[in-house]
């Protein structure tokens, strides 16, 4: 039994133009100590996939169905009691926007000790001492006084990591990081991604990792699951991800990346993108979900969705001309 | 020569902090500690470096979203700093900016359409509200958005396309210059690869400057003509992009480029790990502020604070280093990749 098992979830929202169907019946597990990424287009679903495995989805306008189950128990069946009992604790998050989720008339110290005091039962003076441990922790300079400080002192980087402080304070066995490091230079950077690398070693933690940083996931990640439009696409180990990318989606994400050097090997022009738009999500889809921006596309594609299959070896993708690996007789 | 569009002459930013528990004598925090660059019409400089080292405090001067302590912030040979409120009014037009978290930056119960309306009504740019919904769906059509979008509020976006609604907004009013503080960090690999376009063809079409602060190396080295390295407060390094990514003269510089992640799985590369404490702006180190953690340092740097040296292609760095007969100057040769 993998710790994470995530079974045709599915988010939908009510609008006032329709139904957005956010998510529409993603499977994953993630398996202890293990770090799955999960990338996309913007809007294909990454963050509303994490924040209901936490029931973090308003419900309404949100509706939530599915399986979400965390060693064995499904989340989206516990009452509220128990999901504050895990929040923060056995699980944890790191939110992309850390300072909409940051309170901003709390001290950072405040805010660190609150989960410590919580879930630990440390007393006032024993979670600020860990609060300054882990601002020591995550790279912050002068800890003792940052502790006293308020959000809007910080720089943009520092409440990332006062976000990551609180997420790690407690050793959580699952840690559902929501691009932890956007804000972060690179040499900060590594060092949070080593945080989180010490955190699988120690606890033995599960990482769900989101991210749009394609050097991120080739660095830290074993498995890598590719949503587009509120579906998972492709999933596979990430070297195979990388070396062989089956779905059209997959293979202009990696194709759109810049690489460092581009200044040495001539005049760089444009960066490639995938042309089109993200179909409404409010609107039935006919056939594939990719179908209106795909190369490949044929009759087949916009008639047909084409299903989730393997193709090689636990790398499945959901696209009718995928190459599939010839099966050894 | 032509006057350049933005001058930052020794511009310095020390925010004070309280004192201690009971009183105490104030200290501050050295963010932005003389920083002087220019950028061009038309062009793009970025702004990179460590968390903390002051990046948005200088594009936030630039704004003049605060008093500076000191120096000069100079629009198209106007002084900015110590404006009149008409000049402020039009410079508030002419320079726009788009921030890293789109969220707190777009008022939650404003519908896109009055979002992007305001800027618009503001600086008097259309004559009727005709005129602003076309301008507005134009803006929707060249950020990518659908129309019918413009109906919604931003929590009902994902986080990249609340970038770009804040990018539409910035073009609102038509800028000449445009603070993007990390205003592509956000966005997904494709979406990103649009919007830096978006904004070199605005760039090439409009004449539009960047003032590009942005973590994203790899982005920064595709789409500047220039870049400037900032640590703890100073420049450190200030050179053409080429320059920069083929050959950095800053010990800093080199750690950095080292600590790009490769979108390679199972790349090897060398990468220069800094070790040594982590300094805080209250509390710069004398001599040169990067001496606690540079792999290179020597006696002199403890206590000679390094100036900006020019050197062949336009090159200013601030290093001891460049006063070393080039035989013993390790920052000569190429970076191996
Ligand atoms: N509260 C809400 N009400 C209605 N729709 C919502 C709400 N929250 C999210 N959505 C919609 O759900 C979809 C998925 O959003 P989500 O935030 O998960 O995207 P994402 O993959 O995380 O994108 P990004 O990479 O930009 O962060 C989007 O179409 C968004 O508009
Ligand atoms: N309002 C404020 N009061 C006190 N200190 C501040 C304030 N705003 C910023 N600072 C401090 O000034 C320094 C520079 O902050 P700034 O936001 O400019 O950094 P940055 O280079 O943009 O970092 P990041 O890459 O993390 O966004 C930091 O030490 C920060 O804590
Ligand atoms: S001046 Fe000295 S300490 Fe500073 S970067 Fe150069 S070698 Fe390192
Ligand atoms: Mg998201
Ligand atoms: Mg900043």
């Amino acid at each position: 039994m993998a710790l994470l098992e995530v079974e045709n979830l599915q988010v939908h929202f009510r609008t006032p133009v329709g139904v957005n169907r956010a998510v529409d019946g993603v499977s994953f597990h993630v398996e202890e100590g293990e770090t799955l990424a999960i990338v996309g287009e913007s809007g294909c679903g990454k963050s509303v996939t994490s924040m209901s495995m936490l029931r973090l989805i308003p419900e309404p306008p949100g509706k939530i169905a599915g399986q979400v189950r965390f060693a064995g128990r499904d989340l989206l069946k516990l009452s509220d009691k128990e999901m504050r009992a895990i929040r923060g604790n056995d699980i944890s998050m790191i939110f992309q926007e850390p300072m909409t989720s940051l309170n901003p008339v709390l001290t950072v110290g405040r805010q660190i000790g609150e989960t410590l005091r919580l879930h630990q039962g440390l007393d006032a003076a024993a979670a600020e001492a860990k609060a300054v441990e882990m601002l020591t922790l995550v790279g912050i300079p002068a800890p003792e006084r940052r502790v006293k400080e308020y959000p809007h002192q910080l720089s943009g980087g520092m409440r990332q990591r006062v976000m990551i402080a609180i997420a790690l304070a407690c050793n959580p066995k699952l840690l559902i990081a929501d691009e932890p490091t956007t804000a972060l230079d690179v040499t900060i950077q590594a060092q949070i991604l080593d945080l989180m690398r010490d955190l699988k070693h120690r606890v033995g933690a599960a990482i769900v990792l989101i991210t749009h940083d394609l050097g991120v996931v080739a660095e830290v990640a074993e498995r890598v699951m590719v949503m587009y439009a509120g579906r998972k696409v492709e999933e596979a180990p990430v070297r195979e991800l990388f070396s062989n990318p089956r779905h059209p989606y997959t293979q202009g994400l990696l194709g759109a990346v810049p690489k460092l050097g581009s200044s040495l090997s001539g005049e760089s022009t444009r960066l490639a993108e995938i042309p089109g738009q993200v179909p409404s999500l409010t609107k039935p889809i006919q056939g594939c979900v990719f179908a209106g921006r795909c190369a490949i596309a044929t009759d087949v594609c916009r008639t047909w969705a084409p299903a989730l299959e393997m193709k090689a070896p636990r790398h499945v993708a959901a696209c009718h001309y995928a190459l599939k690996e010839a099966v050894a007789a | 020569m032509t006057r350049p569009l933005l001058e930052v002459n020794d511009l310095k930013k020390h925010y004070r902090i309280a004192g201690g528990l009971f009183g105490g004598k104030p200290s501050y925090v050295y963010a932005v500690d003389g920083v002087s660059f220019e950028v061009a019409r038309g062009e793009t400089l970025s702004l990179v470096g460590e968390s903390g080292c002051g990046k948005s405090t200088v594009g936030r001067a630039v704004l003049r979203l605060f008093d500076i302590t000191s120096g000069q912030v100079v629009l198209d040979g106007q002084r900015m700093d110590d404006a009149s409120k008409d000049t402020l009014q039009t410079f508030r037009r002419r320079v726009q900016v788009v921030f890293q978290d789109p969220f707190s930056s777009l008022n939650p119960r404003m519908k896109v359409r009055d979002i992007l309306a305001e800027p618009i009504r503001n600086f008097g740019l259309a004559r009727s509200s005709a005129e602003v919904d076309e301008r507005v769906n134009k803006l929707m059509d060249l950020v990518g958005l659908p129309r019918e979008a413009v109906k919604r509020l931003p929590h009902q976006f994902s986080g990249g396309q609340r970038q770009r609604i804040c990018i539409a907004r910035a073009l609102a009013a038509e800028p000449e210059l445009i603070v993007c503080d990390e205003a592509v960090s956000a966005l997904d690999v494709s979406v990103k690869a649009q919007i830096v376009n978006l904004l070199q063809d605005l760039q090439r079409e409009l004449g539009l400057a960047l003032l590009f602060i942005s973590h994203d190396l790899a982005i920064v080295e595709h789409m500047t003509h220039r870049v400037a390295v900032m640590y703890l407060g100073k420049l450190v390094e200030v050179a053409p992009k080429r320059e920069l990514f083929a050959a950095p003269r800053h010990p800093y510089t080199r750690a950095l480029l080292s600590a790009v992640p490769l979108p390679e799985p199972g790349a090897q590369r060398e990468r220069i790990i800094l070790k040594g404490d982590v300094p805080s702006p209250v509390n710069p180190p004398k001599g040169c502020r990067f001496h606690t953690r540079c792999p290179h340092a020597f006696e002199r740097c403890r206590v000679e604070e390094p100036e900006l040296k020019i050197a062949p292609g336009d090159h200013w760095s601030a290093c001891h280093l460049n006063d070393l007969p080039l035989a013993e100057n390790p920052m000569v040769t190429p970076l191996a990749s």
